[in-house]
């Protein structure tokens, strides 16, 4: 598939240049650098407090870095706002969840198809022509595309607020795709899920990675280090705003200084095998 | 009802024969199954039936299968099984369904027994599941796989898909076309059609060998007796490899031609049976079990009005129920009254569990307690107990409308002679009656004697001609007092209780009767959170002193009309629910005595011991495979026994 201004697989999709944010006078970020090719896993990894999730913020546009660029598909999005970026075709999910609780499933995936209305109020409040035409299409895809890849249809009509979290985490991730991403970050998909509802997961990031329909660069950040050096294409280590190293998970795991920082002296990530 | 009542079958029909004929008839006018997928039924026309089904028959026999090969089948219920069915009977071949959670020995075991060729799987899943014995199934030569999610990274020469087989099918119909109604249309009814395994509470499941004038002559009985029409609808949601569920899709299906709904996933085949209404349903008492539970818990948790509404209402219903069951008339102020019921309750408590438009209900494949019976004739559904097994194509005896009663299975099916041996054990003789057991000469020789069907059933012939199961000989108890006693009444009694889902009850030849009972976690655990009980895990639940008083009050019920030797005096509370992936049930849940009485072995003797405590130190399995070592402590506790009256 080819991505946004006519990008191959392994040109680069994601670039940050020099990043630094600082919230006062801490430095969350201190001249971080990622390259992120399209089609690949690339996993941002370290331990708490270290500035994964402020990475991901300044990706998205939630924060604004005050130094360095971001460019996505070659193009510089420093000063995009989150929406914008969202039409780009980023997307994301949030280490604690950001659902709308009191809305059934459907509902809260169908907000994630909202950049892709293109119908006014006029024709919408008519239910006539275009507006028709699209909520037909939308079905189409939310069901076909969404609901039958996450295996969620027995929760379809079901409020969000009463589900458990694993299927809530799932959920999330439906609505990130019903925008339709070229690039998806996944702040902490696995936290507090059991053993089952990870390898789920964890299929499903393969499978939104890998199969034809969808062919989506995925930006994780995640503690499973098991899962992490299972599925990563290449990994990149962070530790208070610095990059430690930036590498597949073979030599990730061997990086003296990975170890010292953030893997500890045990076989961590051989927990899952 | 006499032999010459049954209705005649062709000798030499056949199902691919039916299937033609059909497809024929009903072409691109009518639908014969609807699958709901994306959230929306699909209609399936016969058109669609056939072609699919062709293209994959011609696509077998280009992959190499023979008259007279096997294919097993596992997966979900969808159309694409029934399809796989239906194309290697037209294709000459002997149809083998597995259970869809059968593990990987089982799958093994059926697949090398069967001399299975070709495997048809649903999806990822199955297929790791026929990758893993591939090699130890030498026979097994391609596996069929429809879903393609997951799928992308397979490339192993055996696999194929269903939409590839259709191609090579059609490349088939190519170089020769006709090839597929010349088949379809060799053979004769006396041909296999189905290698069916059954259970098995004692040992190895056996294969048996079932003909298409079986499947054929049963379904046409059954129809005779309660007609279905063209117009019907069915739910297909229970297992294929259940011989009622081929009873229904298959036999009486293909016959009368009702629509097959498929669906769309296991755990919505409740709201999906409700948005069908299906007029006709044959399931496993468990169902009828699980259904009356979930009423009675919603019972629990609505307003005092709707409770009381509801109790009124099923007074009525019972008493109504009771005079039918009695075979007396209604008189008019309890027509009413009933009709009053039926507006402010019935009506729309039938809606919720999809019974609205049902004309037959059956039930059959284990006992199940009056308790339930009358529940649901309380309820105005007209619910019949079906006896059989799988060695008579599924069915030789049927409750007729207006003749119910709930303490037996009915009369005999036309074409259907039943017997009672002088050990007391049930024999059929019928067109249904299977051709033995495959690969096992001697089995067969004891089932088969004269075209009669051993059924290794106790059970006699009350005063109206009706049959009565008593229990599998082998668990008919002998009490204290030397009478024979059904563990299994007691048991189904037990479960009409919603907070119990399972319960063993021992005490053959012993001084007193006793159980193991496994609490419903679900309901139990909900009482408790009512109740302010703190509890973590089902072990835990179930060792509450609470919970015993609860479990004790509810054997009280269930003792209540017993005569003092037959009630229960002690039971234990088990750590654990009774698990077919244990091995401690079969694959349609019923229990395997002899396996839990060695498994259990230390309970059952500290029930007979003068001891109120039993200590467990023993390693549990859980579904994805990881263990827990469990050492806890069940206590023993008396049920107070009356003398009788």
């Amino acid at each position: 598939m080819i991505g946004p201004n006519g990008q191959q697989p392994g040109d680069t999709l994601l670039k940050l240049d020099d990043v630094h944010m600082y919230f006062g006078k801490v430095a969350a970020l201190a001249g971080v650098s990622l390259d992120v090719k399209k089609g690949e896993i690339h996993s941002i990894i370290g331990p708490n407090g270290a500035g994964k999730t402020v990475m991901m913020n300044c990706i998205n546009g939630l924060y604004k870095p005050q130094q360095g660029a971001i460019y996505y598909a070659g193009q510089q999005i420093n000063h995009y706002s989150p929406h914008v970026r969202a039409k780009l075709g980023i997307s994301r999910t949030f280490q604690k969840i950001e659902l709308f609780s009191g809305m059934t499933v459907l509902d809260n995936i169908r907000l994630g198809r909202h950049i892709h209305l293109k119908s006014g109020i006029g024709s919408g409040a008519l239910y006539w022509g275009r507006a028709k035409k699209e909520e037909i299409q939308h079905r189409n895809f939310i069901e076909e595309e969404i609901i039958d890849l996450l295996e969620i249809e027995a929760i379809r009509h079901k409020t969000v607020g009463m589900l458990p979290y694993g299927l809530q985490k799932r959920v999330e991730l439906g609505r990130a795709l019903a925008l339709e991403p070229t690039l998806l970050i996944l702040d902490e998909p696995l936290a507090g899920l059991n053993l089952e509802e990870v390898e789920d997961m964890a299929r499903f990031i393969l499978d939104v990675n890998e199969e034809k329909r969808w062919k989506v660069t995925i930006v994780l950040v995640e503690h499973d280090m098991g899962v992490v050096m299972d599925i990563s294409d290449r990994v990149f280590v962070l530790n208070f705003g610095n990059m430690i190293t930036d590498d597949t998970p073979e030599q990730v795991q061997k990086n003296p200084e990975v170890i010292r920082a953030y893997l500890g002296e045990e076989d961590l990530y051989t927990t899952r095998r | 009802m006499s032999a010459k009542d049954a209705p005649q079958i062709p000798r030499d029909l056949t199902i691919p024969k039916l299937f033609l004929e059909k497809c024929k008839r009903y072409g691109k006018k009518k639908v014969a199954m609807r699958e709901k997928e994306f959230g929306i039924w699909r209609p399936i026309t016969w058109e669609d039936y056939y072609n699919n089904v062709k293209y994959l028959s011609l696509g077998m026999i280009k992959l190499g299968l023979k008259r007279g090969d096997k294919v097993a089948m596992i997966g979900d219920n969808r159309p694409e099984g029934l399809w796989a069915e239906m194309a290697t009977l037209c294709a000459g071949g002997i149809a083998v369904w597995l259970f869809q959670d059968c593990l990987m020995e089982e799958v093994k075991y059926i697949i090398d027994h069967s001399d299975s060729k070709f495997l048809v799987g649903e999806g990822q899943e199955e297929v790791d599941k026929g990758l893993s014995i591939f090699d130890e199934c030498p026979k097994l030569e391609r596996i069929i796989w429809d879903d393609p999610k997951g799928m992308r990274n397979y490339d192993q020469t055996c696999l194929v898909s269903i939409a590839e087989a259709q191609k090579l099918g059609r490349e088939m119909e190519r170089e020769h076309p006709g090839l597929f109604e010349e088949t379809a249309q060799q053979g004769t009814g006396d041909d296999i059609c189905l290698l069916f395994y059954t259970s098995g509470t004692t040992a190895l499941p056996k294969g048996a060998l079932l003909s298409h004038h079986n499947m054929l002559s049963m379904g046409a009985a059954l129809m005779a007796i309660d007609p279905c029409t063209e117009a019907d609808d069915f739910v297909s949601y229970l297992p294929f490899a259940w011989i009622g569920e081929q009873m229904m899709s298959i036999s009486c299906g293909l016959q009368v031609g009702f629509t097959i709904n498929f669906p769309e996933e296991p755990e919505v085949a409740q709201e999906n049976i409700r948005e069908i209404g299906p007029h006709v349903m044959f399931a496993p008492p468990r169902m009828y079990e699980q259904w009356t539970r979930t009423v009675q818990v919603k019972y629990l948790d609505s307003t005092w009005l709707k409770r009381k509404i509801y109790s009124l209402s099923t007074k009525v219903g019972y008493h109504v129920a009771n005079l039918k069951f009695d075979k007396k008339s209604v008189p008019v102020h309890w027509v009413i009254l009933n009709w009053l019921a039926y507006i402010l309750m019935q009506k729309k408590l039938r809606d919720h569990l999809g019974l609205s438009r049902i004309r037959n209900a059956y039930t059959g494949g284990a006992a199940m307690g009056p308790d339930h019976f009358r529940f649901f004739h309380a309820l105005g559904v007209n619910l019949k107990q079906i006896y059989g097994q799988t060695e008579i194509a599924g069915i030789s005896v049927v409750h007729r409308t207006g003749d119910i009663k709930f303490d037996t299975v009915g009369t005999p099916i036309p074409g259907t002679e039943i017997d009672i041996t002088d050990d007391g054990e049930i024999i059929a003789k019928s067109p249904s009656v299977f051709l033995g057991y495959y690969k096992n000469p001697d089995a067969t020789e004891k089932t088969l004697v004269d075209g009669w069907l051993y059924s290794g059933d106790k059970g006699f012939i009350d005063e109206d001609g009706h049959l009565v199961v008593f229990d599998r000989s082998k668990d008919v108890m002998t009490l204290r007092d030397g009478r024979p006693f059904s563990p299994q009444y007691l048991e189904t009694r037990l479960k009409f209780s919603p907070y119990i889902q399972d319960a063993w009850v021992i005490g053959d030849k012993r001084e007193y009767i006793v159980a193991v009972m496994c609490i419903d976690y679900t309901v139990t655990g909900k009482w408790a959170d009512e109740k302010k009980l703190n509890y973590t895990s089902y072990p835990e639940l179930s060792q509450k002193p609470e919970v015993y008083e609860l479990v004790r009050s509810q054997i009280m019920e269930a003792n209540k009309d017993l005569p003092t030797v037959a009630r229960i005096h002690k039971f234990v509370n088990l750590y654990k629910e009774f698990d077919p992936d244990d091995d401690e049930l079969t694959r349609t849940r019923k229990l395997r005595r002899a396996f839990v009485e060695d498994r259990y072995r230390q309970i059952v003797d500290a029930l007979y011991a003068d001891t109120d405590t039993v200590h467990i130190d023993t390693v549990i399995k859980y579904e994805d495979g990881r263990e827990a070592h469990i050492i806890t402590d069940l206590r023993v506790e008396f049920v107070p026994l009356e003398e009788d009256k």
